[in-house]
């Protein structure tokens, strides 16, 4: 049984509650085909960038058995109870939603390491994902990479996908494999409803590389998958810092990727914002001598 | 490798191949993604049928539905190189091998009974 649990509000949602305007979260998926492109990476990001905005985000990691975004997001010491607990009734959902300790609007939702790949049923899924709706501004689904039943049952409820893709062959085919499962085999697509809205990232971007030939160019990638372009994320070395602490890479402020996550965000709240980090970065002579991407 | 190619390396980038190869591969999978539902299930039964007459595996039976202009059409490609025909099935078949002994050996198909 779904036990619905209140929340301490945030004054946005509670402004609107007093106005009696119904608002149900959004559920975003992360989702890209091919693993190691940067989705879990991409959800802290994107999540922390929504959090950081205002918006009273959750990030759900959906790779059951493989647990990784509670490590990303550094609040691996702090996992009770999962997603698997929930949805077994071993728990409630705040029981297993973890608070992060840099931002009040953000808050986790860790996966189990179980081995049965198979514990997400549905049903289940919905009724939790329901419940977090209304609670929360913004569902973040951090997907497994494949095409198999945790990345259907992560795309399956989404209103919009960011579908991250690096400018390399076997990730762009796979990325547009990944739409073509959207467009049919989401809820939307199976209810009829406006198809699922989807949008490029493109990740590990390397300018000076594209400028030798050498890489597929944003272009070329948004061409040939044509769906619109949310943000180009730069190949950085802060990432790994980031996954390195625990840290989603916005809280960097130095971090070129984390400031291209932000823009990204920004454009997904609808704002507009150039395309930052496509060029090749001139390095001064005193940055090359003491070096920080 | 040429001295020449090694003195000079080519510095022309490998980016425009795998733009051109993806747009290819993508064209051709688009096209059977959006494929009807029945083509696994006619692919099944195919392979049963045929299977009745003459050995083949799974995999060389191919069913692809295409479209060039107003045209739609139903390509069934059925690989037989190699394949055993089955004897004593009582129906004409197919010799697809160069294996006359296969036919030769097998006895005088017996007439099916039809009910």
């Amino acid at each position: 049984m779904a036990t619905l649990v209140r929340w301490p509000t945030t004054a946005s949602r509670t402004a609107r509650q007093s106005r009696r305007e119904v608002w149900l979260g959004k559920v975003i998926v992360i989702t890209s085909g091919k693993g190691g492109v940067g989705k879990t990476t991409t959800s802290a990001a994107f999540a922390a960038g929504l959090a950081l905005r205002g918006h009273k985000t959750v990030v759900i990691d959906f790779d059951v058995g493989l647990r990784n975004l509670d490590l990303v997001m550094g609040c691996e010491r702090r996992v009770v109870f999962d997603f698997i607990n929930v949805i077994n009734g071993d728990a409630n959902l705040n029981q297993a939603l973890i608070k992060d300790k840099r931002n009040d609007n953000l808050y986790i939702f860790p996966t189990s390491q179980t081995r049965d790949k198979d514990a997400l049923k549905r049903e289940a899924v919905e009724r939790v994902i329901e419940e977090l709706k209304n609670q929360f501004d913004y569902i973040v689904c951090d997907s497994p990479a494949g095409i198999e039943h945790g990345a259907i049952t992560a795309l399956y409820f989404a209103d919009t996908a960011i579908i991250v893709t690096n400018p390399e062959v076997s990730s762009v085919r796979d990325s547009d494999r990944i739409i073509g499962i959207l467009a049919s085999k989401s809820r939307r697509a199976e209810r009829n409803e406006d198809p699922v809205a989807v949008h490029l990232l493109l990740t590990r971007y390397a300018p000076d590389r594209v400028t030798k030939g050498e890489m597929l160019t944003v272009e070329d990638v948004k061409e040939i998958l044509s769906i619109p372009l949310l943000g180009v994320i730069p190949e950085s070395e802060s990432v790994l810092r980031a996954s390195n602490t625990g840290t989603p890479v916005v809280f960097d402020e130095d971090s070129p990727a984390g400031r291209a996550y932000l823009d990204a965000v920004a454009r997904f709240l609808g704002e507009q914002r150039e395309m930052r980090f496509v060029k090749p970065e001139r390095r001064s002579f005193f940055r090359t001598l003491f070096g920080r991407a | 490798m040429s001295l020449f190619s090694f003195l000079f390396p080519q510095r022309q980038g490998t980016a425009a191949i795998a733009r051109d190869r993806l747009k290819i591969v993508l064209a051709h999978e688009r096209a059977s993604r959006d494929a009807p539902d029945f083509l696994p299930g006619l692919q099944k039964e195919l392979i049963e049928v045929v299977g009745r007459y003459v050995e083949i595996r799974d995999d060389t039976i191919r069913v692809n539905v295409g479209k060039s202009g107003e045209t739609s059409t139903l390509e069934i490609n059925i690989e037989l190189d190699g394949a055993k025909l089955k004897v004593g099935t009582g129906k004409p078949v197919i010799v697809a091998s160069a294996n006359p002994g296969a036919a030769a050996a097998g006895r005088p198909a017996k007439p099916v009974k039809s009910g």
